[in-house]
């Protein structure tokens, strides 16, 4: 198995587990405010958006899917001339 | 100066004529090719393409809708669709965008259509395509052309209290520039912008708006949270504000759990939104999708968070008063304008009553940019799609001078939006929730995708298996809008449907109906009817 194939896995285990932490119920009626501001479902949902980041970046890092691709030739449509 | 309406108005005005003469800047740097009319040459680098993409799909939706539904729900909104489009938009631009454009860029696919035609070696798939992504786009500009219209009216609301053609019409907006003239001119400068700038036009115009919003979005929240909690300083203020709000509204006390899980399905509709699928092409290479990829979720949190906590502050008891003060501190003469009632209105409201005349006029624009960033690339795209799949696909290229093609294209678009417009001034539209068309609209992009996924990732896709999974997803989506549209109660945002297992009764979101529909249609049809011929697998897959 190659290291992007692995990162590719990772990754996914990563979004699946996003998905299961952002359904957090644990939290549904909680009216707690974070530093006094934030209700804290609203918090732990926008540590979710930022752990996304973080997801991607690492995805970026590690199964970045293109390393895969052969060269691109320029496409077809380029020297097609027409006005706007 | 101090006029009402008047310094919103002005800053309105200078700012179309700013987008307007970008728009013919960049006129002088077309190449004078169909490439980059249509996909800039494909020459887009990350930062463009990061806020081009983000631009187009954060639309009136983002900031109108995302306020008003928490100004009606609460908080629980922001986990609703921020950071489940945090997760999965981007999961959409790495999985699909990524390698749409590979497959675009070795085979010279301009359009979904193209790339469709190719993969289920089927010419007819155009035929059926083409409808049902020019009709589900249809409810999106809708949604950017009643933000518009409402955000317009609202601003200026005072301006002409006794003056023509809907200026009078009573109400809290009276005097506003009716919603008719404010639509239809934002609609009237975004389609001269397109047909002048192109792609490489409307990339441009989408970063500098992308910007304008997110920074004057920031800077909204600041001037409105300073002005409602009364406090010396900013921390303060927040402090004040989410002490006084009620549990219901900091908590998902009303919110069902199940539906707050099928709502993830909502922003699958970015893998087959016909205008992101042509912003992916423009991209230079393959690594320029990496920065849009990792900052996307952190630009919605950006986007979205103040929007749904402005939302969420304005059902506290200190609304009322805040407006009271800065109405008197303005010099208005009269009791200030009642807060809204209808979702739509309250984040325009904020604006208008809490920051300064001029400083609203420039908050305003940066609403509007919101708005027109989305409206820009959906009428570019529908241009694209009419002429490249219908007009020259149909007619052929040697038939169709350079003339043709513009009188085709701009008429096709005019004729759309003309037809939006209508529906916007004819129908009730103007009162629908922002909020719940754009559920629709995205549910039924969203039950495209498993045909976008398998024409990508599954080699047994056979093409009466496309054929079925869109006709599933189409039919599913308006017999489900028809009977959300005529229930006797609620509105369309309100509908949901019963599933019985056992003694117990689940509620299902249409979109979890349409989606299934389309993925068993797409499978089963395509696991009995002929595969893919070898070549085209050896095409789509051969890199694996």
């Amino acid at each position: 198995m190659s290291n992007t194939t692995k990162g590719h896995r990772l990754i996914w285990v990563g979004v699946v587990l996003l998905i299961i932490l952002r359904q957090d119920s644990w939290f549904w009626n909680d009216a707690t405010l974070v530093l006094g501001i934030l209700p804290i479902g609203l918090a732990w949902q926008i540590g979710i958006s930022i752990a996304a980041a973080i997801l991607w970046y690492i995805a970026a890092l590690i199964a970045w899917p293109a390393d895969r691709l052969p060269p691109l030739p320029p496409s077809r449509d380029e020297q097609t001339e027409v006005s706007p | 100066m101090n006029h009402p309406g008047l310094p919103q108005l002005l800053v309105i005005v200078v700012y179309l004529a700013l987008l307007l003469a970008l728009a013919l800047l960049s006129n002088r740097w077309l190449r004078g090719t169909k490439a980059d009319y249509q996909l800039a040459s494909h020459s887009i680098g990350p930062v463009l393409l990061l806020l081009s993409l983000f631009g187009t799909t954060m639309t009136g939706f983002a900031l109108v809708g995302s306020s008003g539904e928490a100004f009606r729900s609460g908080v629980g909104v922001y986990g609703l669709l921020a950071s489940s489009s945090g997760i999965i938009h981007s999961l959409c631009f790495f999985t699909i965008g990524l390698r749409v454009w590979g497959l675009a860029r070795r085979h010279g696919y301009s359009t979904q259509i193209a790339f469709f035609r190719d993969r289920l070696e089927s010419d007819r798939i155009g035929l059926l395509l083409f409808p049902v992504l020019v009709g589900l786009s249809i409810p999106y500009v809708l949604v950017g052309i009643i933000s518009a219209g409402g955000i317009v009216q609202q601003l200026t609301a005072g301006l002409w209290v006794d003056g023509p053609l809907g200026f009078a019409s009573p109400g809290p907006h009276q005097g506003g520039v009716p919603p008719w003239l404010g639509a239809g001119t934002i609609c009237g400068v975004v389609l001269i912008y397109v047909f002048f700038g192109g792609m490489r036009g409307t990339a441009w115009a989408n970063a500098l708006q992308t910007l304008l919003f997110m920074i004057l979005g920031v800077v909204t929240f600041v001037l409105i949270v300073n002005q409602l909690g009364g406090q010396p300083t900013l921390l303060a203020n927040m402090q004040r504000l989410g002490g006084e709000l009620a549990p219901e509204m900091s908590t998902r006390e009303g919110m069902s759990q199940s539906h707050f899980f099928m709502y993830l399905l909502i922003p699958l509709s970015v893998g087959m939104f016909p205008h992101v699928f042509q912003h992916w092409l423009t991209a230079k290479r393959a690594s320029t999708f990496k920065l849009p990829i990792i900052a996307h979720p952190i630009f919605i949190l950006i986007v979205w968070l103040p929007c749904v906590l402005l939302g969420a502050w304005a059902t506290t008891p200190l609304l009322a008063d805040a407006v009271a003060q800065a109405w008197q501190a303005k010099g208005f003469e009269g009791p200030p304008p009642a807060i809204p009632t209808n979702p739509n209105y309250i984040l325009p409201y904020m604006v208008k009553t809490l920051t300064p005349s001029i400083l609203g006029g420039f908050l305003a624009a940066g609403i509007l940019a919101a708005i027109m960033s989305s409206l820009d690339s959906q009428f570019l795209c529908l241009g694209t799609i009419f002429n490249n799949d219908i007009v020259m696909h149909y007619r052929g290229e040697q038939n169709v001078s350079d003339a043709q093609q513009v009188y085709w294209t701009r008429g096709f678009v005019i004729a759309v939006v003309g037809l939006c417009y209508g529906i916007y001034l004819l129908t009730q539209a103007h009162a629908a929730s922002v909020f719940a068309l754009g559920v629709w609209c995205f549910s039924g992009f969203a039950a495209l995708f498993p045909v976008v996924f398998a024409a990508l990732y599954w080699k047994r896709l056979s093409k009466a298996g496309a054929y079925c999974g869109i006709a599933a997803a189409i039919l599913s989506w308006v017999f489900l809008f028809y009977q959300a549209w005529r229930q006797p109660e609620g509105g369309i945002g309100d509908y949901s449907l019963s599933l019985t297992l056992g003694d117990q009764t689940h509620e299902l979101m249409p979109v979890v109906v349409m989606f299934a529909s389309a993925l068993v249609a797409t499978i089963a049809v395509s696991l009995v009817t002929p595969p893919p011929s070898p070549a085209t697998i050896d095409k789509f897959f051969d890199e694996r």
